[in-house]
């Protein structure tokens, strides 16, 4: 096979009018030949920046020698070492702005797709039936993990690989937090990837308890006092959703993505096998700029609506990969930029009629360090809809916060803890991922989980 | 998996469950509620908690069979399991943290209808047990649908069922009884707690209004996780916005904006009645319900 060494090697991808009717996976991922064309772009540089831009720094050129080599096993190997998540990773982490946008290669051609190679890596473990290794050694100690999603799957894995017998617990009657309640199945498929990653940590010694809220149906008090955990992760992540205060929101059509996500994805209600409703708009507003806002339009697209993004800022703002704003201009998504909803207008029966916005322009850069968006007087108009779907971010619940003797939060709610060991103000409490930072990434709570059970560890091992 | 212990019927289409649930039962309080799935593809369905035992392991949850989901579980017998089990979610009915020294001053009436009985019944039961007697009325739409009538005698101080077709007990609404009771009768109540249908304890908060009653109600509306997740509970009280799970599902009942709460009940109206066609016609169903395409 060919290879321009300036230039990925392009990655199949199902065709974009064909996606939009279907939620199976968008894009197709390497085969062995192109993913071993790819891996020979890698410099495998001395002092490698992509390790530097990687949360959980994997070994990057490591893994991606082996690759060039045609031993996958051994990637993969190398890959575990850092991460319990590689199929997800791969998939939805934002590479431009870590690894990738960090490559040598990349100074002036385009980097090494460090991404779509990991998850090459990942899924050929998984055809093939490797599983990480387990630990050989029992250390006896109980630890208690608060969540199943990125950051509590990767304390777990990392502490049940150092012989720590660990339990996660689940609000949801499924594991994978926002893996399978907020992610889609066409960018990350539950069953072949979710599942198996899942399955991996299992695999490992860890217990996965689901429907037990903590705070409610016991706290972490309890679990530490009559269940014998000497230590306790949380990961419970950032799950309320926010809403706008303006007029008309309570309308009956007005979602938080959150909602429509979890319906869609956790409840499978695209299915039509499935028990749980969902709206399937004519026209849909999602008000938003992030990954989530993508997601949540683009799920909307496949129920059949016209789908409009209304957004802010301007295009170089929107928060979303690259990736997946392209992925969704790409099927069809049409994008309000500069605009602002005020109003949502609503028909005599309380169903929403239409979106009333207003034109933003960009003014001086705000603390963000982003040109912060003004309205232009007298610039109102509607967008007709019969949907909105608001994705305007999502803070930490409190449920845990506020059962827990000793934890503190800041003006956010959000539990304070050292980003190097997760150590927060209660003895043998650690805590990463959303429910500290607010909403951030999947590989970031997965670096906080990383670092939660490196502290957990020291504080065991004293 | 979460083993049923026991199950009759309470009435026609409505179904009584002990179900074991060690973790829920050991901290529920009245008030709580729980959601339950049925199996794999199943909904997750909100029901408040109707009495439970810690010694056993087991909490009793009371369904009335109308949507497609509901109706599945009449099939469920003793033995039987509920694929999923979570809770206690929400807030503990407020008097559980209240001064038992002058909660045992307050005359409360509770005013149950339909499937709110079952709600009404560990209030009412753990008041008892804190040695406070609580009046009851007890409301449904004709004889055979008044539910848990002895068990709420047991613990109740005095229990007044009443029927809108009269054939048992009282004749007419639960808000004329509650006038009557008052007005006529010469009681006094300082707390009314309200559990029904949604447009009962409308009328019934614009009743104890002019009664000058201070009113508690236990919303029930669509919810998906809970835990304060989705968003899809959101009410208004007080012009604020609340979310039944967390904030509730208890609130002021002479704040809570009714009419907009009824309004987004029927969201998926449409869908759940397309959802329960399917199930009783099965495969022989080829439209008819103006969604499935099959009519077009």
């Amino acid at each position: 096979m060919e290879v321009d060494v300036m230039k990925k090697v392009p990655v199949r991808e199902q065709d974009a009018k064909e996606r939009a009717a279907n939620f199976e996976e968008v894009c197709l991922g390497y085969n062995e030949e192109e993913a071993m064309a790819e891996a020979s772009r890698c410099l495998n540089c001395k002092n490698a920046m992509c390790v530097k831009g990687c949360p959980v720094s994997i070994n990057i050129p490591a893994f991606i020698e082996k690759v060039k080599e045609g031993d996958f096993k051994a990637a993969y190997e190398i890959i575990s070492e850092s991460s319990a998540l590689p199929a997800v990773c791969g998939r939805v982490c934002p590479q431009e702005s870590q690894c990738e946008g960090k490559c040598i290669r990349g100074i002036k051609g385009e980097p090494v797709s460090i991404g779509k190679l990991e998850r090459f890596v990942a899924d050929w473990a998984c055809k093939n039936g490797i599983k990480p290794a387990k630990a050989t050694e029992k250390k006896g100690k109980k630890v208690a993990v608060i969540g199943s999603g990125p950051a509590g799957l990767t304390c777990a894995g990392d502490l049940a690989k150092m012989g720590y017998d660990v339990t996660i617990f689940e609000a949801l009657h499924e594991a994978g937090g926002v893996l399978v309640y907020g992610i889609p199945e066409f960018r990350l498929p539950k069953t072949r990837v979710v599942a198996k990653e899942i399955e991996n940590v299992k695999s490992l010694g860890v217990k996965i308890e689901t429907n037990v809220v903590i705070g409610k149906s016991t706290t972490i008090d309890e679990l530490m006092e009559k269940e014998g955990f000497s230590a306790v992760f949380i990961g419970s992540g950032a799950g309320l959703p926010k809403f706008m205060g303006i007029p008309g929101e309570q309308a009956n059509g007005v979602f938080s993505a959150n909602e429509y996500l979890t319906r869609s994805n956790l409840m499978k209600a695209f299915d039509e096998n499935s028990a749980t409703p969902i709206m399937r708009a004519k026209k849909a507003v999602i008000v938003g700029g992030g990954n989530v806002a993508m997601d949540a339009a683009r799920t909307a697209l496949r129920l059949g609506a016209e789908t409009h993004i209304v957004y802010r800022r301007s295009e170089e703002e929107l928060p979303a990969r690259v990736e997946e704003v392209h992925h969704a201009k790409e099927e069809g998504i049409i994008f309000d930029l500069l605009t602002n909803p005020v109003e949502i207008l609503q028909d005599e029966n309380g169903w929403v009629s239409g979106v009333k916005c207003i034109k933003m322009e960009l003014g001086e850069p705000d603390e963000s360090g982003r040109r912060r968006p003004v309205a232009v007087e007298g610039s109102e108009f509607v967008i007709d809809a019969d949907c909105v779907i608001m994705s305007l971010g999502t803070s930490p619940n409190p449920l845990i916060s506020s059962t827990t003797e000793g934890l503190e939060v800041n003006k956010w709610k959000c539990i304070v803890a050292d980003e190097e060991n997760g150590k927060t103000t209660k003895e043998g409490v650690y805590a990463g991922g959303d429910a500290v930072t607010g909403a951030a990434t999947v590989i970031l709570a997965m670096g906080a989980g990383k670092a939660g059970a490196k502290g957990i560890d020291e504080f065991l091992s004293k | 998996m979460y083993k049923i212990v026991k199950a009759k019927e309470l009435a026609s289409s409505i179904v009584y469950f002990d179900v074991e649930a060690p973790r829920v039962a050991a901290s529920c309080l009245p008030g709580q509620f729980v959601i339950v799935r049925m199996d794999e593809n199943g909904e997750r369905i909100p029901l408040t908690i109707c009495d439970y035992d810690r010694e056993k392991g087991t909490v009793t949850i009371v369904i009335q069979c109308i949507g497609a989901a509901t109706n599945k579980m009449k099939t469920l017998k003793e033995g039987d399991f509920f694929h999923d089990f979570v809770g206690p979610l929400g807030k503990p009915s407020e008097f559980c943290e209240e001064d038992l020294e002058s909660l045992r001053k307050k005359k409360i009436i509770f005013v149950a209808g339909g499937l709110g009985t079952a709600p009404v019944y560990p209030q009412v039961k753990w008041l008892s047990e804190q040695g406070v007697k609580a009046d009851v009325i007890i409301g449904a739409k004709t004889k055979d649908l008044l539910i848990l009538e002895d068990e709420m005698k047991a613990v109740a101080g005095e229990v007044f069922p009443t029927t809108d077709d009269g054939s048992y007990g009282r004749s007419g609404m639960v808000t004329n009884t509650l006038k009557d009771l008052v007005e006529k009768e010469g009681k006094q109540y300082d707390v009314c707690v309200a559990i029904g249908p949604m447009i009962m304890m409308k009328f019934v908060c614009l009743t104890t209004k002019e009664l000058q009653i201070p009113t508690i109600v236990s919303m029930n509306p669509i919810m998906v996780d809970g835990t304060g997740m989705c968003g899809a509970c959101r009410l208004t009280v007080d012009g604020q916005v609340k979310f039944a799970c967390v904030d509730g599902p208890e609130f002021d009942g002479h704040k809570v904006d009714f009419d907009q709460a009824m309004k987004r009940m029927i969201i998926y109206k449409t869908e759940e009645g397309r959802a329960l066609l399917k199930q009783q016609e099965g495969d022989t169903h080829h439209g008819g319900c103006g969604m499935c395409g099959g009519d077009k």
